[in-house]
């Protein structure tokens, strides 16, 4: 029934009959090699990029809007303007510390196609005038690291990375690090942190971008696998180009992660903006639909870290602001599909227990509440949770996150969409991860934790959970 | 205090709906404080980095952006910030985080040391929502682990604030304490098999927010609400950190430090926190002991060891030679203990042979007549620091901690010429390391410019690099002291003099250890030197007047006294707390000494090697015994509080001096230690208007600068005197006038008694007043200076004080010829101290004792390949003086050519030195 074309050494994507920005070489099973990377228009962004200014390649960069795509959406483009003048040395750190539950895309990317990340890296190295990069990748992809390292051996060999490169006067060096197994680090300053020797602890805000003082207290540019992945084809094909591609605001392509209970899960390079939760889920040449035809019961749109969403949010494009405002975040590009058999509690259960695993101990509302979050969850998920528990879930949440905290909208339960972001306690998001699935359950299903305690006496009384009215801005 | 001064700038936000005006710089948290708003805080410490971990103090700040929640610690003040500290989000959060701070906390309160003086405990009550919902497991620990040899960890009442482990990182520069592992199972801890030996780890139990950190000297012997607690001025070095000291019963429990701005910052280090426990040694000296004819030291009356005491010295002072009394030691008392002796020594038994120092030193017109520094100075922002001589980390510990602060945070250079590496290197922009006894060559190369040929050991290289860091440094603060008791002390002077004069700007922090030293020296105990940092010559007029009597010519320096005494021209020899056998640098001279003096006179509090040979023992009050001051090596005069009483019938020193001298038939004046430091502040050219009353001020916490600045020196003086003094200049020139000072005794000593108990309390009323007054305009003076520039206030000192003897300047002696060349099979040898060695204190603290190193010998790899025995084999180290066996170190910091010996760890390396010698070489033979 499903459309779209799979290959045996890309195991997970599926191309379909669409633009295909940075997945295009995945149908080629040496997509990784410097020789099919030539071949198929490789380094051809490089070699445009030189012929230009530092400035004009910015400004291409810039002029094509490429969102980052490691969570928070920012124009790379603004990001690289925010390093201030005249400050060298200075940092490109590639983060390929991709951990966020349900994202595999970057892997995917430095595995089937490191040398498009390495092109990425020269050239917004060009562009900003830095000779150092540091390729950070997640310490448990063994064959991503494998990759990557074999074909910057391959691009030193060739000229393409080191004194000199083609010829011009652009000299960049590119280290890889391998990291050692903290989600955290995901967290851009943690990265840095850890890339300096040290725990992988975020920093504190401000300055809320590493820009400034980053690795090694120099300016520092902190961009995701995909975002530089995307460079070279905009070098070659101009931002024009790029920007015929989405929506204005979200212009180009962008690669989804998708797990659950769906036909089809995997990685798709779907068209950025104009695309929508339902083409993914149920279209056939992405997801394919719901497994056993099933009802769909709640997705994660951005990530284990994003509020859910119900079937109500399925016309939703890959747009920031109107997914914003319905309650979540388009986040690190990873959609868990839960359908009409999933225990909802159960599934809390699973995201909180992973953030609280993963918390780096640095602030106390997290090192203590996520995981007293997960103790009590377990308790209620056990059947040996009270309505009380069911209360302190929702106060325990409220010291990391104070305040009105983000749902989307419930036609079934009469509840208005609660916009994003939220108030948090922490000095990053681990904190408040770990609670935005015991929200979402909580509020999105009150009757399945009003069931795990229940029976009470008092049936399905209301539940605790302080619920939003209106879609006032939380700041 | 509030800011009277305009020049300041000002930031003005809105605290409650309240304007406020903060200072520009200043964290959110420390300002709402300031301004009586107290936001409850575990992480935040005001000398050390904001971190923001623990979450307690976040309010809400509008910064333009509408209210938002943010750490109050890790904002500083900005215009127009808008802080809401009562706002129900900020109440829940704050009673949120504290909530989740007590769920693993296992809130044993009543068995926990910290309970009663907690900040979790304290703010839990303030801030904490009165009851946790935690039904849940805690986490669980293995109860307290011992860190290192002092500190116990327990990880289950840890709060994980990060205050320890970054004190051990930012403060100490030891990281040896650290996070492991992540989230919930965080815990602080130690790497394997390295323990948290660092010197200032006690610094870690005081700042610990929880009971998680305890020191094994105080736990378990005191609940908080038994504790009287009073601050005083730890006597351990000359640093003179400002402590508290906690007693109970009688007995001193606890030493805590206390936050000053000019000297400690709050630091202490290890040996001065918990060194009070010899205070209480079973070993301590309750009654006097008297030689008996059997020749054994036997308990004695008072009475009867006094009238030995006064037999012995009247006979001394009848003899016709004026070599019959000499007076060595007093760096441990008080200084009024000292003013008492100095008193006594020269102005009633007439002897000039006084001096405070036991050859381990430097000279007294060095110390006082340099232009001196304060430690504010040498910790300058972005100024330069020459260390020449001793490793400070060993031997003033806190001032280590603020010279390494300058360095890591305020950009100060650091430069060390110094006989070995040292604790400082690692954060010296250059260390050279001449070879003993060419100290002052090195240092004359360095600033003639003269960089071609190496000199002392030092590169060409290295000379120019230390030349180039010297040229054009602003402040320049040269911190002086001896590096090695193997060179010459005259080295070390030479050198001084020499940076003296090519750097006219420098000013110096003279850098000898015993706790008042200074204190001894400003007192005048030392040969040719009066009260006062007056030289005996310049001040015989004027303390003819205040003393029965002054002595006629100068007497000799503690070299010069011991050797007198072992050629049998010292009759009387009295050791105020000294023991020359221990820390003269020349053991044989001290042995003979002791043994050629007729009689011997001790002071003391434990029986040391030298008191064991003496005739006549008095047992004496220590530190945490007596009330009075103290003077640091700044010069700083700071208040010390007799918090228990001496062990039996010990007595202050300034007791035994009066009835000594009532014995003698002079009456000192002296009915206290206030009357003592009365007649100091009347008659010392250096203590003019330093009054007790100035003292006790809390602007002056702190302590004051001896001399006073210019401003202060009017202090405590009734305003018409201020009118005199400063008006009749004939009073100033002519000596024969009488003192305008109505405090001051008149004409003759014996007029002490005119100052009757009445008259000083009107005064001292009066001089309130003007004190308040003048106080409030030197704060202010001192905030605009500060405010003004960068630079620590620099009190000017004033050399001349009307109708008083002119300070001491320094003049600098004639160079020292230089040692010859190292011969082939010889070492030149370096002597180091360790912060932990046998000295009184030390040793008679059971907690520090064991953790003294021991003896050893250093060489540098390739001099220890040579030797061809195992490390830690013994040798024997002989020199020109004398041998010893000591344990072999291999040692890559020691450089080539030399021998490094740790003093005093139970071998007596002195035997090795000759006190005459420029340098000292030794051999090393297996035996």
């Amino acid at each position: 029934m499903t459309t779209g074309t799979t290959y045996p050494w890309a195991v997970g994507y599926v191309a379909g009959d669409r633009p295909q920005i940075v997945t295009d070489r995945f149908q080629y099973e040496d997509s990784y090699t410097l020789a099919r990377y030539e071949a198929t228009g490789g380094y051809d962004g490089l070699k445009a990029a030189l012929a230009k200014a530092p400035s004009e390649v910015h400004d291409d960069v810039r002029g094509a809007t490429v969102l980052g795509r490691g969570g928070a959406g920012f124009p790379a483009g603004i990001k690289w303007g925010l390093m201030p003048e005249g400050v060298y040395p200075r940092y490109l750190v590639v983060n390929g510390d991709e951990s966020e539950p349900g994202t595999y895309k970057d892997r995917l990317l430095m595995e089937r196609d490191p040398h498009q990340l390495i092109e990425g890296c020269l050239i917004a190295a060009y562009a900003v005038g830095l000779s150092q990069v540091f390729l950070y990748i997640r310490g448990e992809m063994a064959l991503a690291q494998e990759r990557v390292g074999v074909a910057l051996n391959e691009a030193y060999a060739a000229g393409y990375v080191g004194k000199n490169i083609l010829g011009s006067d652009l000299s960049v060096d590119i280290v890889l690090h391998w990291g050692a197994g903290a989600y955290v680090v995901g967290e851009e300053t943690a990265l840095i942190e850890s890339l300096e020797g040290k725990r992988g602890e975020p920093r504190l805000k401000p300055p809320y971008f590493p820009a400034a003082i980053g690795l090694y207290g120099k300016p520092t540019i902190v961009n995701n696998v995909e975002t530089l992945s995307n460079l070279p084809w905009i070098l070659r094909n101009g931002p024009e180009a790029y920007g015929e591609i989405g929506t204005e605001t979200s212009p180009g392509t962008r690669m989804l992660a998708v797990s659950g209970h769906v036909k089809r899960p995997g990685v798709f390079e779907i068209i950025n903006g104009s695309t929508t939760f339902r083409d993914v889920i149920y279209g056939e040449e992405f997801a394919g639909g719901i497994r056993d035809d099933n009802d769909l019961k709640a997705f994660v749109p951005g990530g284990g870290s994003a509020p859910w969403f119900l079937p109500d949010q399925l016309d939703l494009p890959f747009e920031g602001r109107p997914v914003g405002a319905a309650g979540s975040m388009l986040g690190s590009g990873a959609i868990m599909v839960m359908d009409s058999t999933t225990d909802i509690p159960a599934a809390a259960l699973t995201l909180t227990r992973f953030y609280a695993h993963e918390s780096c101990g640095q602030c106390t509302p997290c090192r203590e509440g996520a995981s007293w979050l997960e103790r009590i969850l377990r308790r209620v998920v056990d059947g040996e949770g009270t309505r009380r528990d069911l209360a302190m879930l929702v106060e325990a949440g409220s010291t990391i996150c104070p305040g009105d905290f983000p749902h989307a909208a419930s036609e079934r339960l009469g509840l208005e969409a609660s916009p994003f972001p939220y108030k948090m306690t922490t000095i990053c998001f681990v904190g408040p991860s770990a609670y935005a699935p015991v929200h979402s359950a909580l509020t999105l299903f009150p009757e399945e934790f009003a069931d795990r305690v229940a029976p009470n006496g008092d049936g399905h009384a209301p539940i605790p959970v302080t619920v939003t009215s209106s879609a006032g801005g939380a700041s | 205090m509030t800011d009277t001064t305009s020049t300041e700038q000002h930031v003005t936000i809105t605290l409650n709906g309240k304007e406020i005006s903060a200072r520009p710089g200043e964290q959110l948290i420390d300002a709402c404080e300031r301004n009586g708003v107290y936001i409850p805080r575990f992480c935040y410490h005001p000398r050390m980095t904001p971190v923001g971990k623990c979450r307690q103090c976040i309010i809400e700040v509008d910064t333009g952006r509408g209210m938002q929640l943010q750490p109050s610690c890790m904002l500083t003040v900005s215009d127009g910030m808008a802080i809401d500290t009562e706002s129900e989000l900020t109440k829940q959060v704050q009673e949120g985080v504290l909530e989740h701070l007590l769920i693993n906390h296992p809130l044993d309160c009543p068995v926990c040391d910290k309970g009663g003086e907690c900040p979790l405990q304290d703010q839990a009550y303030s801030h904490g929502p009165g009851e946790s919902r935690f039904v849940e497991q805690k986490r669980n620990f293995e109860k307290p682990i011992p860190i290192s040899d002092l500190v116990y960890l327990d990880r289950e009442r840890c709060i994980l604030c990060d205050r320890c482990t970054r004190f051990a990182d930012e403060v100490a520069g030891d990281a040896l304490i650290h996070f492991i592992d992540r989230g919930n199972a965080t815990q602080v801890n130690t790497f394997p098999d390295e323990p948290f030996a660092s010197y200032f780890s006690g610094n870690t139990v005081q700042i610990c927010p929880v009971g998680a950190l305890t020191a094994t000297p105080y736990r378990f012997k005191a609940r908080p609400w038994d504790l009287e607690q009073s601050e005083s001025t730890c006597q351990t070095c000359s640093v003179g950190c400002r402590v508290n000291i906690d007693t109970s019963r009688n007995r001193v429990l606890r030493v805590n430090g206390v936050d000053g701005d000019p000297v400690n910052w709050g630091w202490l280090c290890d040996s001065g926190r918990f060194n009070f426990e010899q205070i209480h040694h079973d070993d301590r000296l309750g009654s006097p002991l008297l030689r008996t004819d059997g020749g054994e030291l036997a308990p004695a009356g008072w009475a009867e060891a006094l009238d030995a005491a006064t037999n012995a010295l009247r006979g001394a002072a009848d003899s016709a030679s004026s070599g019959g009394i000499a007076v060595l030691g007093g760096a441990r008392l008080t200084n009024e203990d000292a003013y008492a002796w100095a008193k006594f020594a020269k102005g009633v038994l007439g002897t000039d042979h006084v001096d405070a120092q036991l050859g381990d030193g430097l000279p007294a017109e060095l110390v006082l007549g340099l232009p001196r520094a304060t430690i504010d100075r040498a910790a300058t922002k972005g100024g330069t620091v020459l260390v020449l001589g001793p490793d400070l980390k060993e031997e003033l510990p806190v001032l280590y901690l603020r010279l390494r602060h300058a360095v890591e945070f305020d950009g100060a250079t650091l430069v060390e010429i110094t006989p070995t590496e040292t604790g400082l290197t690692r954060y010296a922009r250059s260390s050279i390391h001449p070879t003993p006894g060419h100290t002052a060559a090195v240092v004359r190369a360095i600033l003639d410019g003269d960089t071609s040929k190496a000199v002392g050991g030092v590169e060409p290289a290295d000379l120019a690099r230390v030349a180039e860091l010297l040229r054009g440094a602003d402040p320049l603060t040269v911190v002086v002291g001896r590096g090695s008791l193997a060179e010459s002390a005259a080295l070390t002077t030479d050198a001084a003099a020499v940076l003296h004069d090519a750097l006219p700007e420098a000013r110096f922090l003279p850098a000898l250890r015993r706790g008042n030293v200074f204190g001894a020296l400003d007192m005048g105990l030392a040969p040719g030197l009066l009260p006062g940092r007056v030289g005996l010559d310049e001040g015989r007029e004027w303390y003819a007047e205040q003393w029965p009597g002054v002595p006629s010519e100068t007497g000799r320096d503690a070299t010069g006294i011991l050797t007198a005494a072992a050629d049998g021209h010292v009759d009387t020899l009295v050791l105020l707390g000294a023991d020359p056998l221990a820390d003269f640098p020349d053991a044989d001279l001290a042995a003979r000494a002791l043994a050629g003096a007729r009689t011997v006179i001790a002071l003391d509090r434990f029986v040391t090697d030298s008191v064991a040979k003496a005739d006549v023992v008095l047992p004496v009050a220590g530190y945490a015994e007596c009330d009075g001051t103290t003077t640091n090596l700044e010069g700083r005069v700071t208040r010390l509080s007799k918090r228990v009483t001496p062990p039996g019938t010990a007595r202050s020193d300034w007791t035994i001096a009066v009835e000594l001298a009532d014995r003698l038939g002079t009456d000192l004046g002296f009915e206290s230690v206030a009357d003592i430091w009365a007649e100091i502040e009347a008659v010392s050219p250096a203590h003019t208007g330093i009054t007790l009353e100035v003292l006790a001020q809390a602007g002056n916490a702190d302590g004051v600068l001896a001399p006073p600045a210019e401003a202060t020196v009017t202090l405590g003086r009734a305003p018409e005197a201020i009118g005199e003094a400063a008006s009749d200049d004939a009073t100033a020139a002519d000596p024969d006038q009488p003192p305008t000072d109505p405090d001051a005794p008149a004409d003759a000593p014996s007029t002490t008694e005119a100052a009757e108990p009445a008259e000083l309390a009107a005064d001292s009323e009066a001089a309130v007043e003007v004190v308040e007054e003048v106080a409030a305009d030197v704060e202010a003076d001192a905030a605009e200076a500060d405010a003004d520039s960068d630079e620590p206030s620099e009190e000017v000192p004033a050399r001349v004080v009307a109708g008083r003897p002119a300070l001491l300047e320094f003049v600098a002696p004639e160079p020292v010829a230089e040692p010859g060349p190292v011969d082939a099979y010889a070492l030149r040898l370096v002597t180091r101290r360790k912060l932990y060695d046998n000295g009184t204190l030390t040793a008679h603290s059971p907690s520090l004792a064991p953790i003294a190193p021991g003896p050893r010998i250093a060489l540098n790899p390739v001099d220890f390949d040579k030797v061809g025995v195992a490390e830690g084999d013994e040798v024997r180290v002989t020199s020109a003086a004398g041998a010893v066996v000591l344990p072999l170190a291999r040692d890559a910091a020691t450089p080539r050519g030399r021998a490094v010996v740790t003093t005093n760890q139970g071998v007596r390396i002195t035997e090795l030195l000759a006190v005459d010698a420029a340098a000292v070489d030794v051999r090393i033979e297996v035996p």
